[in-house]
């Protein structure tokens, strides 16, 4: 892509405006009368186009996959919901919740109470009204004894009440003024009340499924009965589950689908050279992370700590592991497009005198410094395992690598031994990923990070309706966590789409790839 | 002759019951007991026990082992752990693909193999032979899914003749399956045509040096002849055996493959489930490629004797 056809996209997106795009082409050597045609195009590139079949390749799909929301953990099953079903909330376009079948919530002082008012007039694809039955039935799907990947934030609700046809009433256990964002998960979809029939499913979405064959592929036919307002333009929607990175791009390169998600970051320079593929490059909350437990010795020392955040070259783990697309870590998990992002933290780069100082202040010299890496954390963990361990041995620091089998990391390495390589996926709210890693009784606090202060300053966010307070405490915890934490935070990973040409619509968001999973409904091919 | 096919069989049956034997054994010893595993992290020491109860595991393994083996005797191979389907219901449309994939890469790769192999025996020596043994050398030599990159860069990209996706599904009509399944089946056919063709020819060529085709050298035989009409019947049997054991890769060893083209076949399917520790499917899968197998060697096995006569009339 050049620099102009890069600003025509961002017009086209909506991300600058006319007389910036005019800027922008007269820096570039273009004149005005030309600069108003390209920008004609562009305006005509953004009008939505109806028809035609929309076809997706996905990775994350197994041949174990239903249309139950309570059994879905990846990709294909989270784009195949987005495409059929709605939920009460969206994460919208600036990771802000916008209205979806809620159509408008109000939370009582203290965000502990809430009142969702629903839409009126949605029709479900077998005919049924959507009303508050069916949204409690569809939320109450992953409270309690439930294996849904939503039940943990669930557990917050305490009840779920009918005040009307039309509106419901949530209770939380203690206030979280983040609830929407809870509430924008794709497992929280909504389906008719007491449905089970999951080869089946009946939802409220852009498109009905025709086809779903696990693992292999799902076909999507328009409803013609959609009620929302400029979403779902094409025909059909046609998923072929792709998980081999090569064959996936193959597929785009060749013509045989129109979109594809997870571009191996190494190939990318490859694609950009086709002059018929665009690239969709989001920043996303994904990072990998080297967990210490801060309870245990030697990581209990915070002097260690810091000789080891500095002692890593976090620029050329970048490179390493994603060839330069994402940002550098800060042991921060709030990655910097998030509203609550701490900006102000300074940056920690590789130095090898400040971690020796750190290191040597810390007087532990025979410290044993164990890192159990394995690739089952994330595709590299083990090159930058060795990366770390060299750029560490440069500050008098002795990293033992020591690899773990990918068979059983998660039950065997993670959260049972001091110090290894992981990641986290990103939450939508800054308060969701400081709740689930870094609060003092999260069952997966990676880090055994457990300070009352701490935990205080989420109570108070989360109970926190004032915009200004909230952010204070916000920012105060990331300091905590970036000065003394025992996250090791080297590098936040882009959500990296591709697509040919001819998509439009297909935008990037920060929560996760694929236009969010939203994909679906979002995008249209140009005549 | 039916004595013998009689006899082959019923060993074959032996074969594959000792198979089911290991088959259950491996299941058994896998890392991690089933129903911890279907639980993973929301397991309770409760909601565990129940578990196994209601999967039977409590019982001892040779009583399990014989009721699976009855149900698969009357064609009930269980239900899938994982989405409670009927494992020969979520199989068949799998089983299928990959037999039709087999076939197809057979039927090319065979006559194909065989035409080879004759004309590098007639021709044993010239340039045509010793440029079709390193052309075959090098595309056994190489890793499948590396000749799979390979057409899809070339074949697929750079020409755009054929699709780098076989994505069938069951309503495909068999024309665009031919299509579609097109480059993986050359992939196949280039993996197994160098092993069947290089033995067609060591074995025409280890006949050549006996007295009877001396004498029809002598005799003024066109040289083709001597090769088609009198070595090539005498060579048969190892060509046979070297056959069925590439048929039998074409069915059980096509896994990658199947990845590289996403062709949704039975191999990818088992690997999905044994890292879901779906033990009946695992189970099923088992026992279908043994099957293959053994069948496949029954049948070289008798073809190989048919194609004896010293052995077709033993004294």
């Amino acid at each position: 892509m050049t620099e102009l056809e890069y600003w025509m996209q961002q017009i086209a997106q909506g991300r600058i405006g006319r007389r910036d795009f005019m800027g922008r082409a007269a820096a570039l050597g273009v004149g005005t009368a030309l600069a108003s045609t390209l920008l004609a195009q562009a305006g005509k590139a953004d009008e939505p186009q109806k028809g035609g079949t929309l076809k997706l390749g996905i990775a994350g799909g197994s041949t174990t996959d239903t249309m139950d929301p309570t059994t879905w953990t990846d990709s294909v099953t989270l784009v195949c919901g987005f495409t059929c079903m709605n939920g009460l909330i969206e994460n919208g376009p600036d990771n802000k919740p916008v209205a979806e079948l809620a159509e408008s919530w109000e939370a009582k002082p203290g965000a502990a109470e809430w009142v969702f008012k629903l839409r009126k007039g949605v029709q479900f694809h077998n005919g049924k009204e959507f009303d508050a039955d069916d949204a409690i039935y569809s939320l109450n799907l992953h409270r309690g004894e439930t294996k849904s990947g939503a039940a943990g934030p669930m557990k917050a609700i305490t009840d779920i009440k009918k005040l009307d046809a039309n509106q419901i009433q949530i209770t939380l256990a203690s206030g979280d003024a983040d609830l929407p964002y809870v509430l924008s998960d794709y497992h929280l979809l909504m389906v008719p009340k007491d449905f089970k029939d999951w080869a089946k499913p009946v939802g409220t979405g852009a498109y009905t499924l025709d086809a779903f064959d696990p693992g292999v592929r799902a076909a999507f036919k328009r409803n013609a009965n959609y009620w929302k307002q400029g979403r779902g333009h094409v025909d059909a929607v046609e998923i072929t589950v792709i998980n081999d990175t090569n064959a996936r791009m193959n597929a785009l390169v060749t013509g045989q689908v129109d979109v594809i998600h997870r571009v191996d970051p190494k190939t990318i320079a490859l694609l950009k050279k086709a002059p018929n593929l665009e690239v969709v490059r989001a920043p996303g909350g994904w990072h990998c992370i080297l967990p210490m437990f801060t309870d245990t010795a030697p990581y209990s020392n915070p002097d260690i700590r810091l000789a080891l955040k500095h002692a890593i070259d976090r620029e050329k783990v970048l490179q390493v592991l994603f060839s330069g697309y994402g940002t550098v870590g800060n042991d921060n998990p709030i990655p910097r497009g998030d509203p609550y992002f701490n900006s102000e933290l300074p940056q920690t780069h590789y130095d090898a005198d400040k971690a020796k100082f750190y290191f040597d202040k810390a007087g532990m010299s025979d410290a044993r410094i164990v890192l159990s890496a394995s690739d089952a954390a994330f595709g590299g963990a083990v090159d930058m395992a060795t990366l770390y361990q060299a750029t560490a041995a440069k500050a008098g620091i002795n990293i033992i690598v020591k690899r773990e089998p990918a068979d059983g990391f998660w039950d065997n390495v993670w959260l049972k031994a001091p110090f290894i390589t992981s990641y986290w996926g990103g939450r939508p709210a800054a308060t969701q990923m400081l709740g689930v890693a870094y609060k003092s009784d999260a069952p997966w606090n990676d880090t055994h990070w457990k300070q009352e202060g701490f935990d205080k300053l989420l109570a108070d966010a989360r109970a926190e309706l004032d915009e200004g307070k909230r952010k204070g405490y916000i920012w105060e915890m990331q300091k905590q966590l970036h000065e003394n934490g025992g996250a090791l935070i080297p590098a936040f990973r882009d959500w990296l789409d591709a697509h040919s040409n001819k998509v439009g619509g297909h935008t990037p968001h920060n929560g996760f790839d694929l236009d969010n999973g939203r994909i679906a409904e979002k995008a249209w091919l140009k005549a | 002759m039916l004595r013998l096919i009689v006899q082959r069989l019923s060993l074959g049956l032996l074969t594959l019951l000792a198979a089911s034997v290991l088959i259950f054994a491996g299941t058994e010893v896998l890392p991690g007991d089933l129903a911890s595993a279907i639980l993973t992290n929301s397991a309770t020491p409760e909601n565990l026990a129940a578990m196994r109860k209601e999967l039977g595991l409590e019982r001892p393994a040779a009583q399990r082992y014989v009721e699976w083996l009855g149900g698969v005797v009357r064609g009930d191979f269980g239900h899938s752990l994982t989405n409670k389907r009927d494992v020969i219901e979520e199989l068949a449309p799998r089983l299928k693909n990959t037999f039709f994939l087999a076939i197809y890469a057979a039927l090319i790769a065979v006559p194909l193999a065989v035409l080879l192999g004759l004309l590098a025996a007639i021709w044993q020596g010239g340039v045509y032979d010793r440029s079709i043994n390193v052309f075959t050398l090098m595309t056994i030599s190489v890793p499948e899914y590396f000749l799979g990159y390979l057409l899809i860069k070339y074949v697929a990209v750079e020409l755009g003749w054929f699709p780098s996706l076989a994505n069938v599904s069951p309503e495909t009509p068999l024309g665009d399956r031919i299509f579609l399944t097109f480059l993986p089946m050359l992939n196949l056919v280039l993996v197994v045509v160098a092993h069947m063709m290089r033995l067609t020819r060591a074995s025409v060529l280890a006949i050549m040096a006996s007295p009877y085709i001396e004498m029809a050298i002598l005799k003024g035989l066109p040289k083709w002849r001597i090769v088609v009409q009198h070595a090539f019947p005498n060579a048969l049997a190892p060509v046979i055996n070297v056959i069925a054991l590439n048929l039998a890769y074409l069915i059980v060893g096509v896994v990658i493959v199947e990845n590289v083209f996403t062709y949704p076949g039975l191999g990818t399917l088992m690997v999905d489930r044994v890292s879901k520790h779906d033990v009946p499917m695992v189970q099923a899968c088992g026992l279908i490629f043994a099957g293959t197998f053994i069948l496949l060697n029954i049948i070289a096995d008798v073809g190989a004797i048919m194609s004896n006569p010293r052995l077709r009339h033993p004294r």
